[in-house]
């Protein structure tokens, strides 16, 4: 399996992305923001860090890299994209995600190891971990407040599209401690804290990253035989 | 050369706690009279000929504001006598 990482002027975790990436097994290809092509990649990473120095609103300027248009055409054609931290704005502004990221409400950066509750295995990122799993792993945000109307917030939580819960504190102010959602498909999915800092244990907290890494190699070795079963028509 | 203000706010129901963080400063200042402080962001754009607001207005929806938590105006501003 081949997994992207999309570097951005300014991305700062796009190697402990790929790095989480090869230890989960699959390859990691390095994509760069100006390059439109996405090199036979099967799955898109959107890293954390402050693509264009965060000008104008985080992601604002990202979204519109050549490089988006390819990601936005594979997204809606099914393959699994995670956007981490500014990873995720770029998926909001991309409207590829509702809802939008905004301010910490205390105005505070954020840096800590953070607990989250797994909400939603049935996402193509977090089909490894059991629903209401408790995980540990970084967070660090200045703006991470993820917001949206009631109404978006309802349908996400009806339709099993909030993947993870912030427990334990919330630590931006995320509306109902929303850490992490899904698209409809559910292939692609926006994450405020970092998994991929948290896959090996010399460095992370704990080892709960990985489970986001591997759930991707998952789905796409599931959704391979289903589509050789299925003459290759699934998605 | 014209010129074209785009004025983007917070809409009313964001939390805008930049805002609140003013507000809360402003006894320091010996002021009390001030109930609430919300903060925008003014972008200027010039054009080489007459001012485009088709244009403008594309340019502020698709990247100046972000429509799902802000709101934006536009105006010509007043032709200035500039160098």
């Amino acid at each position: 399996m081949r997994i992207g990482v999309v570097t951005f002027p300014g991305s700062l975790d796009d190697g402990d992305a790929a790095r989480a990436v090869r230890i989960a097994g699959a390859d990691a290809v390095r994509l760069w923001h100006g390059d439109p092509g996405l090199h036979g990649v099967d799955a898109v990473i959107l890293p954390g860090g402050f693509s264009y120095g965060d000008a104008l609103r985080c992601g604002a300027i990202a979204r519109f890299a050549p490089v988006m248009e390819s990601v936005e055409d594979a997204a809606h054609g099914g393959m699994p994209v995670l956007g981490i931290c500014n990873g995720f704005q770029i998926l909001c502004e991309a409207h590829l995600l509702p809802g939008a990221l905004t301010r910490n409400q205390h105005l505070h950066f954020r840096n800590r190891d953070q607990h989250l509750r797994i909400a939603s295995t049935s996402s193509e990122w977090t089909n490894q971990f059991t629903e209401g799993q408790e995980i540990l792993i970084p967070v660090k945000n200045g703006e991470g407040c993820f917001v949206a109307d009631e109404a978006t917030l309802d349908r996400l939580e009806a339709e099993g599209r909030v993947v993870a819960y912030y427990t334990q504190g919330n630590p931006n102010g995320s509306q109902r401690d929303i850490a992490a959602i899904a698209n409809e498909a559910g292939n692609v999915v926006g994450i405020m804290p970092h998994p991929e800092h948290a896959v090996e244990a010399l460095t992370g907290p704990s080892l709960d990253g990985l489970g986001f890494f591997t759930s991707v190699l998952r789905a796409l070795a599931g959704s391979s035989a289903g589509a050789q079963h299925a003459g290759g028509t699934v998605r | 050369m014209s010129r074209v203000v785009v004025d983007v706010m917070l809409k009313p129901e964001i939390l805008d706690p930049q805002g609140q963080a003013v507000a809360n400063a402003l006894p320091r200042l010996g002021v009390n009279s001030v109930s609430s402080v919300r903060i925008g962001r003014r972008i200027e754009i010039e054009f080489a000929g007459d001012p485009d607001l088709d244009t403008a207005h594309e340019i502020a929806d698709k990247l100046l504001a972000n429509p799902v938590i802000e709101d934006f105006s536009i105006s010509v501003d007043a032709p200035r006598e500039d160098a």
